[in-house]
Protein backbone atom coordinates (compact mmCIF):
# COMPACT_ATOMS: atom_id res chain seq x y z
CA UNK A 1 0.00 0.00 0.00
CA UNK A 2 2.62 2.49 1.11
CA UNK A 3 5.12 1.55 -1.61
CA UNK A 4 2.55 2.79 -4.17
CA UNK A 5 3.33 6.28 -2.88
CA UNK A 6 6.50 6.38 -4.96
CA UNK A 7 4.81 5.26 -8.14
CA UNK A 8 4.94 8.21 -10.57
CA UNK A 9 2.03 6.86 -12.65
CA UNK A 10 -0.22 7.02 -9.63
CA UNK A 11 0.83 10.59 -8.95
CA UNK A 12 0.13 11.50 -12.56
CA UNK A 13 -3.34 9.99 -12.29
CA UNK A 14 -3.97 11.83 -9.05
CA UNK A 15 -2.99 15.16 -10.60
CA UNK A 16 -5.20 14.44 -13.59
CA UNK A 17 -8.22 14.35 -11.29
CA UNK A 18 -7.19 17.60 -9.65
CA UNK A 19 -10.53 19.04 -10.81
CA UNK A 20 -12.47 16.98 -8.26
CA UNK A 21 -10.11 18.08 -5.50
CA UNK A 22 -10.55 21.68 -6.64
CA UNK A 23 -14.32 21.25 -6.51
CA UNK A 24 -14.06 19.88 -2.98
CA UNK A 25 -11.70 22.65 -1.94
CA UNK A 26 -14.19 25.23 -3.24
CA UNK A 27 -16.97 23.65 -1.19
CA UNK A 28 -14.78 23.55 1.92
CA UNK A 29 -13.84 27.23 1.47
CA UNK A 30 -17.48 28.22 0.95
CA UNK A 31 -18.60 26.37 4.09
CA UNK A 32 -15.66 27.84 5.98
CA UNK A 33 -16.35 31.46 5.05
CA UNK A 34 -20.13 31.42 5.49
CA UNK A 35 -19.82 29.21 8.57
CA UNK A 36 -17.31 31.58 10.12
CA UNK A 37 -19.60 34.56 9.54
CA UNK A 38 -22.56 32.70 11.09
CA UNK A 39 -20.44 31.57 14.04
CA UNK A 40 -19.14 35.10 14.64
CA UNK A 41 -22.61 36.64 14.52
CA UNK A 42 -24.06 34.01 16.87
CA UNK A 43 -21.00 34.22 19.11
CA UNK A 44 -21.20 37.99 19.48
CA UNK A 45 -24.97 37.93 20.09
CA UNK A 46 -24.88 35.18 22.73
CA UNK A 47 -21.62 36.41 24.24
CA UNK A 48 -23.07 39.87 24.81
CA UNK A 49 -26.37 38.40 26.04
CA UNK A 50 -24.58 36.43 28.74
CA UNK A 51 -23.06 39.63 30.14
CA UNK A 52 -26.37 41.53 30.32
CA UNK A 53 -28.11 41.96 33.65
CA UNK A 54 -31.35 40.34 32.46
CA UNK A 55 -31.50 36.85 33.95
CA UNK A 56 -33.66 35.27 31.22
CA UNK A 57 -31.22 36.31 28.47
CA UNK A 58 -28.31 34.92 30.46
CA UNK A 59 -30.08 31.60 30.85
CA UNK A 60 -30.89 31.40 27.13
CA UNK A 61 -27.30 31.99 26.13
CA UNK A 62 -26.07 29.55 28.79
CA UNK A 63 -28.33 26.82 27.41
CA UNK A 64 -27.18 27.49 23.86
CA UNK A 65 -23.50 27.36 24.83
CA UNK A 66 -23.73 24.28 27.04
CA UNK A 67 -25.86 22.32 24.60
CA UNK A 68 -23.65 22.88 21.56
CA UNK A 69 -20.36 22.57 23.42
CA UNK A 70 -21.26 19.29 25.11
CA UNK A 71 -22.70 17.35 22.19
CA UNK A 72 -20.69 16.06 19.22
CA UNK A 73 -20.76 17.96 15.96
CA UNK A 74 -21.19 14.65 14.13
CA UNK A 75 -24.46 13.92 15.94
CA UNK A 76 -25.69 17.46 15.30
CA UNK A 77 -24.92 17.25 11.59
CA UNK A 78 -26.55 13.82 11.33
CA UNK A 79 -29.62 15.28 12.96
CA UNK A 80 -29.78 18.08 10.35
CA UNK A 81 -29.22 15.44 7.66
CA UNK A 82 -31.53 12.62 8.84
CA UNK A 83 -33.86 13.88 11.52
CA UNK A 84 -34.63 17.46 10.63
CA UNK A 85 -35.97 16.77 7.09
CA UNK A 86 -38.62 14.43 8.49
CA UNK A 87 -39.56 16.85 11.26
CA UNK A 88 -39.79 19.69 8.72
CA UNK A 89 -41.94 17.50 6.49
CA UNK A 90 -44.45 16.98 9.28
CA UNK A 91 -44.36 20.61 10.37
CA UNK A 92 -44.73 22.06 6.88
CA UNK A 93 -47.08 19.35 5.67
CA UNK A 94 -44.87 18.63 2.67
CA UNK A 95 -45.25 15.40 0.70
CA UNK A 96 -41.58 14.40 0.99
CA UNK A 97 -38.75 15.07 3.51
CA UNK A 98 -37.46 18.65 3.23
CA UNK A 99 -33.72 18.19 2.73
CA UNK A 100 -31.22 20.96 3.47
CA UNK A 101 -28.70 21.71 0.73
CA UNK A 102 -25.15 20.49 1.44
CA UNK A 103 -23.87 24.02 1.86
CA UNK A 104 -26.61 24.87 4.34
CA UNK A 105 -25.95 21.60 6.17
CA UNK A 106 -22.28 22.45 6.61
CA UNK A 107 -22.90 26.09 7.48
CA UNK A 108 -25.54 25.21 10.09
CA UNK A 109 -23.30 22.48 11.49
CA UNK A 110 -20.06 24.38 12.01
CA UNK A 111 -21.77 27.77 12.44
CA UNK A 112 -23.96 26.73 15.37
CA UNK A 113 -21.26 24.55 16.93
CA UNK A 114 -18.45 27.10 16.83
CA UNK A 115 -20.84 29.94 17.58
CA UNK A 116 -21.15 28.44 21.06
CA UNK A 117 -17.37 28.40 21.50
CA UNK A 118 -17.03 31.95 20.20
CA UNK A 119 -19.78 33.11 22.59
CA UNK A 120 -17.67 31.81 25.47
CA UNK A 121 -14.59 33.58 24.10
CA UNK A 122 -16.48 36.87 23.82
CA UNK A 123 -17.97 36.50 27.30
CA UNK A 124 -14.58 35.92 28.95
CA UNK A 125 -13.15 38.84 26.97
CA UNK A 126 -15.89 41.20 28.13
CA UNK A 127 -15.73 40.02 31.73
CA UNK A 128 -11.94 40.33 31.83
CA UNK A 129 -12.04 44.13 31.70
CA UNK A 130 -12.86 45.34 35.25
CA UNK A 131 -15.75 47.73 35.80
CA UNK A 132 -13.38 50.24 37.41
CA UNK A 133 -12.02 50.92 33.93
CA UNK A 134 -15.37 52.34 32.77
CA UNK A 135 -15.68 54.36 35.93
CA UNK A 136 -12.16 55.73 35.61
CA UNK A 137 -12.84 56.62 31.97
CA UNK A 138 -16.05 58.42 32.91
CA UNK A 139 -14.30 60.33 35.68
CA UNK A 140 -11.82 61.53 33.07
CA UNK A 141 -14.65 62.88 30.95
CA UNK A 142 -14.88 60.09 28.38
CA UNK A 143 -18.37 59.47 27.00
CA UNK A 144 -19.61 55.86 27.08
CA UNK A 145 -18.78 55.40 23.39
CA UNK A 146 -15.31 56.88 23.83
CA UNK A 147 -14.67 54.70 26.86
CA UNK A 148 -15.68 51.68 24.76
CA UNK A 149 -13.58 52.72 21.78
CA UNK A 150 -10.37 53.81 23.53
CA UNK A 151 -10.30 51.94 26.84
CA UNK A 152 -12.38 48.78 26.86
CA UNK A 153 -12.37 47.42 23.30
CA UNK A 154 -8.57 47.53 22.82
CA UNK A 155 -8.12 45.40 25.95
CA UNK A 156 -10.96 43.04 25.08
CA UNK A 157 -9.73 42.54 21.53
CA UNK A 158 -6.27 41.65 22.75
CA UNK A 159 -7.75 38.94 24.95
CA UNK A 160 -10.21 37.47 22.45
CA UNK A 161 -8.22 37.55 19.21
CA UNK A 162 -5.95 34.53 19.87
CA UNK A 163 -8.77 32.14 20.85
CA UNK A 164 -10.86 33.48 17.95
CA UNK A 165 -8.12 32.59 15.47
CA UNK A 166 -7.93 29.15 17.09
CA UNK A 167 -11.67 28.71 16.68
CA UNK A 168 -11.40 29.65 13.00
CA UNK A 169 -8.72 26.96 12.64
CA UNK A 170 -10.89 24.34 14.35
CA UNK A 171 -13.84 25.40 12.22
CA UNK A 172 -11.91 24.68 9.03
CA UNK A 173 -10.90 21.27 10.32
CA UNK A 174 -14.44 20.47 11.40
CA UNK A 175 -15.89 21.24 7.95
CA UNK A 176 -14.62 17.73 7.15
CA UNK A 177 -17.66 16.42 9.04
CA UNK A 178 -19.50 16.97 5.73
CA UNK A 179 -17.65 13.95 4.35
CA UNK A 180 -19.80 11.77 6.63
CA UNK A 181 -23.01 12.95 4.97
CA UNK A 182 -21.70 12.96 1.38
CA UNK A 183 -21.36 16.73 1.53
CA UNK A 184 -19.03 17.09 -1.46
CA UNK A 185 -16.26 18.81 0.48
CA UNK A 186 -12.51 18.25 0.14
CA UNK A 187 -12.40 15.31 2.54
CA UNK A 188 -15.34 13.64 0.80
CA UNK A 189 -13.78 13.88 -2.66
CA UNK A 190 -10.41 12.71 -1.37
CA UNK A 191 -11.95 9.71 0.34
CA UNK A 192 -13.93 8.91 -2.80
CA UNK A 193 -10.81 9.11 -4.91
CA UNK A 194 -8.92 6.74 -2.62
CA UNK A 195 -11.83 4.30 -2.37
CA UNK A 196 -12.25 4.18 -6.14
CA UNK A 197 -8.61 4.00 -7.18
CA UNK A 198 -7.02 2.44 -4.11
CA UNK A 199 -4.25 5.04 -4.43
CA UNK A 200 -3.07 6.75 -1.26
CA UNK A 201 -2.19 9.89 -3.24
CA UNK A 202 -5.69 11.25 -2.72
CA UNK A 203 -5.16 11.56 1.03
CA UNK A 204 -1.75 13.17 0.58
CA UNK A 205 -3.14 15.84 -1.75
CA UNK A 206 -6.04 16.39 0.65
CA UNK A 207 -3.59 16.75 3.54
CA UNK A 208 -1.55 19.35 1.65
CA UNK A 209 -4.63 21.35 0.66
CA UNK A 210 -5.97 21.46 4.23
CA UNK A 211 -2.51 22.44 5.44
CA UNK A 212 -2.45 25.34 2.97
CA UNK A 213 -5.72 26.69 4.41
CA UNK A 214 -4.91 26.02 8.07
CA UNK A 215 -1.25 26.88 8.43
CA UNK A 216 -1.70 30.66 7.98
CA UNK A 217 -4.49 30.56 10.59
CA UNK A 218 -2.34 28.59 13.04
CA UNK A 219 0.55 31.02 12.53
CA UNK A 220 -1.78 33.97 13.02
CA UNK A 221 -3.08 32.44 16.26
CA UNK A 222 0.46 32.01 17.57
CA UNK A 223 1.47 35.58 16.62
CA UNK A 224 -1.62 37.00 18.31
CA UNK A 225 -0.89 34.96 21.42
CA UNK A 226 2.67 36.28 21.59
CA UNK A 227 1.39 39.83 21.10
CA UNK A 228 -1.17 39.45 23.87
CA UNK A 229 1.51 38.37 26.31
CA UNK A 230 3.65 41.47 25.77
CA UNK A 231 3.01 44.41 28.05
CA UNK A 232 2.03 47.40 25.95
CA UNK A 233 4.86 49.83 25.22
CA UNK A 234 4.26 53.55 24.63
CA UNK A 235 4.63 54.47 20.99
CA UNK A 236 8.10 55.93 20.55
CA UNK A 237 7.17 58.09 17.59
CA UNK A 238 4.70 60.12 19.63
CA UNK A 239 7.21 60.68 22.36
CA UNK A 240 9.58 62.21 19.83
CA UNK A 241 6.89 64.60 18.66
CA UNK A 242 6.26 65.73 22.20
CA UNK A 243 9.95 66.24 22.80
CA UNK B 1 -42.05 3.84 21.08
CA UNK B 2 -41.63 0.67 23.11
CA UNK B 3 -39.95 -1.35 20.39
CA UNK B 4 -37.28 1.28 19.59
CA UNK B 5 -36.09 1.40 23.22
CA UNK B 6 -36.36 -2.37 23.62
CA UNK B 7 -33.91 -4.12 25.89
CA UNK B 8 -31.87 -5.48 22.98
CA UNK B 9 -31.58 -2.04 21.36
CA UNK B 10 -30.61 -0.38 24.62
CA UNK B 11 -27.93 -2.97 25.33
CA UNK B 12 -26.64 -2.58 21.78
CA UNK B 13 -26.35 1.21 22.16
CA UNK B 14 -24.84 1.04 25.64
CA UNK B 15 -22.22 -1.41 24.33
CA UNK B 16 -21.37 1.32 21.86
CA UNK B 17 -21.14 3.82 24.70
CA UNK B 18 -18.71 1.46 26.44
CA UNK B 19 -16.57 1.39 23.30
CA UNK B 20 -16.66 5.19 23.11
CA UNK B 21 -15.44 5.43 26.70
CA UNK B 22 -12.71 2.82 26.23
CA UNK B 23 -11.38 4.58 23.12
CA UNK B 24 -11.53 7.98 24.84
CA UNK B 25 -9.71 6.81 27.97
CA UNK B 26 -7.00 5.01 26.02
CA UNK B 27 -6.52 8.05 23.79
CA UNK B 28 -6.38 10.46 26.72
CA UNK B 29 -3.83 8.33 28.56
CA UNK B 30 -1.55 7.78 25.55
CA UNK B 31 -1.77 11.38 24.34
CA UNK B 32 -0.77 12.81 27.69
CA UNK B 33 2.40 10.68 27.60
CA UNK B 34 3.30 11.43 23.98
CA UNK B 35 2.19 15.04 24.24
CA UNK B 36 4.43 15.66 27.24
CA UNK B 37 7.40 14.07 25.48
CA UNK B 38 6.74 16.19 22.37
CA UNK B 39 6.43 19.37 24.42
CA UNK B 40 9.73 18.65 26.19
CA UNK B 41 11.42 17.91 22.86
CA UNK B 42 10.17 21.16 21.44
CA UNK B 43 11.09 23.29 24.43
CA UNK B 44 14.36 21.88 25.71
CA UNK B 45 16.18 19.96 22.95
CA UNK B 46 19.09 22.18 21.99
CA UNK B 47 22.59 21.67 20.58
CA UNK B 48 23.12 18.27 19.01
CA UNK B 49 19.58 17.23 19.99
CA UNK B 50 18.09 20.16 18.11
CA UNK B 51 16.67 17.89 15.39
CA UNK B 52 14.25 16.50 17.99
CA UNK B 53 12.95 20.01 18.63
CA UNK B 54 12.51 20.58 14.90
CA UNK B 55 10.77 17.21 14.57
CA UNK B 56 8.37 18.03 17.42
CA UNK B 57 7.54 21.45 15.91
CA UNK B 58 6.87 19.94 12.49
CA UNK B 59 4.75 17.17 14.02
CA UNK B 60 2.64 19.61 16.04
CA UNK B 61 2.12 21.93 13.04
CA UNK B 62 1.16 19.07 10.73
CA UNK B 63 -1.44 17.59 13.04
CA UNK B 64 -2.78 20.95 14.17
CA UNK B 65 -3.43 21.98 10.58
CA UNK B 66 -5.15 18.89 9.18
CA UNK B 67 -8.57 17.44 10.04
CA UNK B 68 -8.87 14.44 12.35
CA UNK B 69 -10.99 12.56 9.89
CA UNK B 70 -8.10 12.52 7.39
CA UNK B 71 -5.88 10.58 9.81
CA UNK B 72 -8.70 8.25 10.79
CA UNK B 73 -9.23 7.40 7.12
CA UNK B 74 -5.54 7.25 6.32
CA UNK B 75 -4.60 4.84 9.10
CA UNK B 76 -7.66 2.69 8.50
CA UNK B 77 -6.65 2.44 4.86
CA UNK B 78 -2.94 1.73 5.33
CA UNK B 79 -2.72 -0.36 8.51
CA UNK B 80 -4.00 -3.90 8.86
CA UNK B 81 -5.13 -5.32 12.17
CA UNK B 82 -7.54 -4.64 14.98
CA UNK B 83 -9.75 -1.74 13.89
CA UNK B 84 -10.22 -0.44 17.43
CA UNK B 85 -6.48 -0.31 18.09
CA UNK B 86 -5.93 1.46 14.77
CA UNK B 87 -8.56 4.02 15.73
CA UNK B 88 -6.96 4.61 19.11
CA UNK B 89 -3.66 5.06 17.30
CA UNK B 90 -5.16 7.61 14.91
CA UNK B 91 -6.73 9.53 17.78
CA UNK B 92 -3.49 9.45 19.75
CA UNK B 93 -1.60 10.81 16.72
CA UNK B 94 -3.53 14.06 16.49
CA UNK B 95 -4.53 14.46 20.14
CA UNK B 96 -0.85 14.25 21.13
CA UNK B 97 -0.18 17.37 19.05
CA UNK B 98 -2.92 19.30 20.87
CA UNK B 99 -1.82 18.02 24.28
CA UNK B 100 1.78 18.97 23.45
CA UNK B 101 0.68 22.57 22.92
CA UNK B 102 -1.22 22.54 26.22
CA UNK B 103 1.75 21.08 28.12
CA UNK B 104 4.08 23.59 26.49
CA UNK B 105 1.89 26.40 27.76
CA UNK B 106 2.28 24.97 31.26
CA UNK B 107 6.04 24.53 30.92
CA UNK B 108 6.49 28.10 29.68
CA UNK B 109 4.68 29.40 32.75
CA UNK B 110 7.28 27.89 35.12
CA UNK B 111 9.79 30.57 36.18
CA UNK B 112 13.39 30.03 35.10
CA UNK B 113 14.61 30.20 38.70
CA UNK B 114 13.10 26.76 39.27
CA UNK B 115 15.55 25.22 36.77
CA UNK B 116 18.48 27.11 38.23
CA UNK B 117 17.48 26.16 41.76
CA UNK B 118 17.24 22.51 40.79
CA UNK B 119 20.56 22.62 38.95
CA UNK B 120 22.25 24.18 41.97
CA UNK B 121 20.99 21.28 44.07
CA UNK B 122 22.60 18.80 41.69
CA UNK B 123 19.42 17.59 39.95
CA UNK B 124 19.95 16.18 36.45
CA UNK B 125 17.69 17.44 33.65
CA UNK B 126 15.33 14.47 33.87
CA UNK B 127 15.20 14.66 37.66
CA UNK B 128 14.41 18.37 37.46
CA UNK B 129 11.62 17.63 35.02
CA UNK B 130 10.12 14.72 36.93
CA UNK B 131 10.33 16.06 40.47
CA UNK B 132 10.07 19.81 40.04
CA UNK B 133 8.83 21.15 36.71
CA UNK B 134 6.21 18.68 35.50
CA UNK B 135 4.24 18.46 38.78
CA UNK B 136 3.85 22.25 38.82
CA UNK B 137 3.07 22.46 35.12
CA UNK B 138 0.44 19.71 35.30
CA UNK B 139 -1.31 21.34 38.22
CA UNK B 140 -1.85 24.39 36.01
CA UNK B 141 -2.96 22.58 32.87
CA UNK B 142 -5.38 20.03 34.34
CA UNK B 143 -8.44 22.15 33.37
CA UNK B 144 -7.22 22.45 29.77
CA UNK B 145 -6.48 18.71 29.65
CA UNK B 146 -9.94 17.84 30.95
CA UNK B 147 -11.59 20.06 28.34
CA UNK B 148 -9.50 18.26 25.76
CA UNK B 149 -11.02 15.03 27.11
CA UNK B 150 -14.51 16.30 26.29
CA UNK B 151 -13.24 17.03 22.78
CA UNK B 152 -11.93 13.46 22.54
CA UNK B 153 -15.26 12.01 23.64
CA UNK B 154 -17.12 14.14 21.12
CA UNK B 155 -14.69 13.38 18.31
CA UNK B 156 -14.94 9.61 18.77
CA UNK B 157 -18.24 9.97 16.92
CA UNK B 158 -16.15 10.59 13.78
CA UNK B 159 -15.25 6.89 14.02
CA UNK B 160 -18.71 6.12 12.68
CA UNK B 161 -17.14 6.82 9.28
CA UNK B 162 -14.88 3.75 9.58
CA UNK B 163 -17.61 1.61 11.17
CA UNK B 164 -16.15 1.24 14.65
CA UNK B 165 -18.94 0.02 16.93
CA UNK B 166 -19.03 3.15 19.06
CA UNK B 167 -22.05 4.94 20.49
CA UNK B 168 -22.95 7.10 17.50
CA UNK B 169 -22.54 4.24 15.02
CA UNK B 170 -24.65 1.81 17.07
CA UNK B 171 -27.30 4.46 17.61
CA UNK B 172 -27.43 5.14 13.88
CA UNK B 173 -28.07 1.44 13.30
CA UNK B 174 -31.00 1.59 15.71
CA UNK B 175 -32.10 4.83 14.05
CA UNK B 176 -32.28 2.97 10.76
CA UNK B 177 -35.19 0.94 12.12
CA UNK B 178 -36.97 3.98 13.55
CA UNK B 179 -40.26 4.89 11.93
CA UNK B 180 -42.23 8.03 12.48
CA UNK B 181 -41.32 11.38 13.84
CA UNK B 182 -41.68 10.67 17.57
CA UNK B 183 -39.26 7.74 17.43
CA UNK B 184 -36.69 9.77 15.53
CA UNK B 185 -36.93 12.71 17.91
CA UNK B 186 -36.80 10.42 20.95
CA UNK B 187 -33.76 8.58 19.65
CA UNK B 188 -31.81 11.71 18.71
CA UNK B 189 -32.79 13.16 22.07
CA UNK B 190 -31.44 10.07 23.81
CA UNK B 191 -28.11 10.20 21.91
CA UNK B 192 -27.63 13.94 22.45
CA UNK B 193 -28.58 13.69 26.11
CA UNK B 194 -26.15 10.83 26.75
CA UNK B 195 -23.23 12.72 25.21
CA UNK B 196 -24.35 15.86 27.00
CA UNK B 197 -24.43 14.24 30.45
CA UNK B 198 -21.04 12.63 29.92
CA UNK B 199 -19.38 15.88 28.82
CA UNK B 200 -21.27 18.13 31.19
CA UNK B 201 -20.04 16.16 34.20
CA UNK B 202 -16.50 16.57 32.91
CA UNK B 203 -16.86 20.30 32.29
CA UNK B 204 -18.40 20.78 35.75
CA UNK B 205 -15.31 19.02 37.10
CA UNK B 206 -13.14 21.49 35.18
CA UNK B 207 -15.01 24.45 36.61
CA UNK B 208 -14.90 23.31 40.23
CA UNK B 209 -11.19 22.53 39.90
CA UNK B 210 -10.57 26.01 38.49
CA UNK B 211 -12.39 27.53 41.46
CA UNK B 212 -10.36 25.32 43.77
CA UNK B 213 -7.15 26.59 42.10
CA UNK B 214 -8.28 30.20 42.36
CA UNK B 215 -8.96 29.81 46.09
CA UNK B 216 -5.72 27.95 46.84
Amino acid sequence: MVEGLFNPDRWEKAFESMDTFGEGMLMTLKVMIVGLIVALVLGVIFGVLSTTKIKALQVISRIYVEFFQNTPLVVQVFFYYNGLPIILKTLLGASRPVRLSKLLLGVCGVGLYHGAYIAEVIRTGLEAVPKGQYEAAHSQGFTSLQAMRYIVLPQTLKIIMPPLANQALNLVKNTSVLALVAGGDLMYHADNYVSNSGHLQGYIICCVLYFIICFPLATLARKLEENAKKTPQPKKKKKMEVA
Amino acid sequence: MGEIFSKANLIFMLNGLGMTIVISLATAFLSVIFGTVLAMFRNYCRGKWRFLSVFASAYIELFRCTPNLLWIFLLRFTLKGNAVIISILAFTLFTSAVVAEIVRGGLNAIPKGQFEGAASQGFSFLQTMWHIILPQAFKMIIPALLSQCTTIIKDTSYLKAVDIHEFMRNSSVVLGSATGITQIIALYGFVLLTYFVLNFILSCGVRSYQKHLAVA
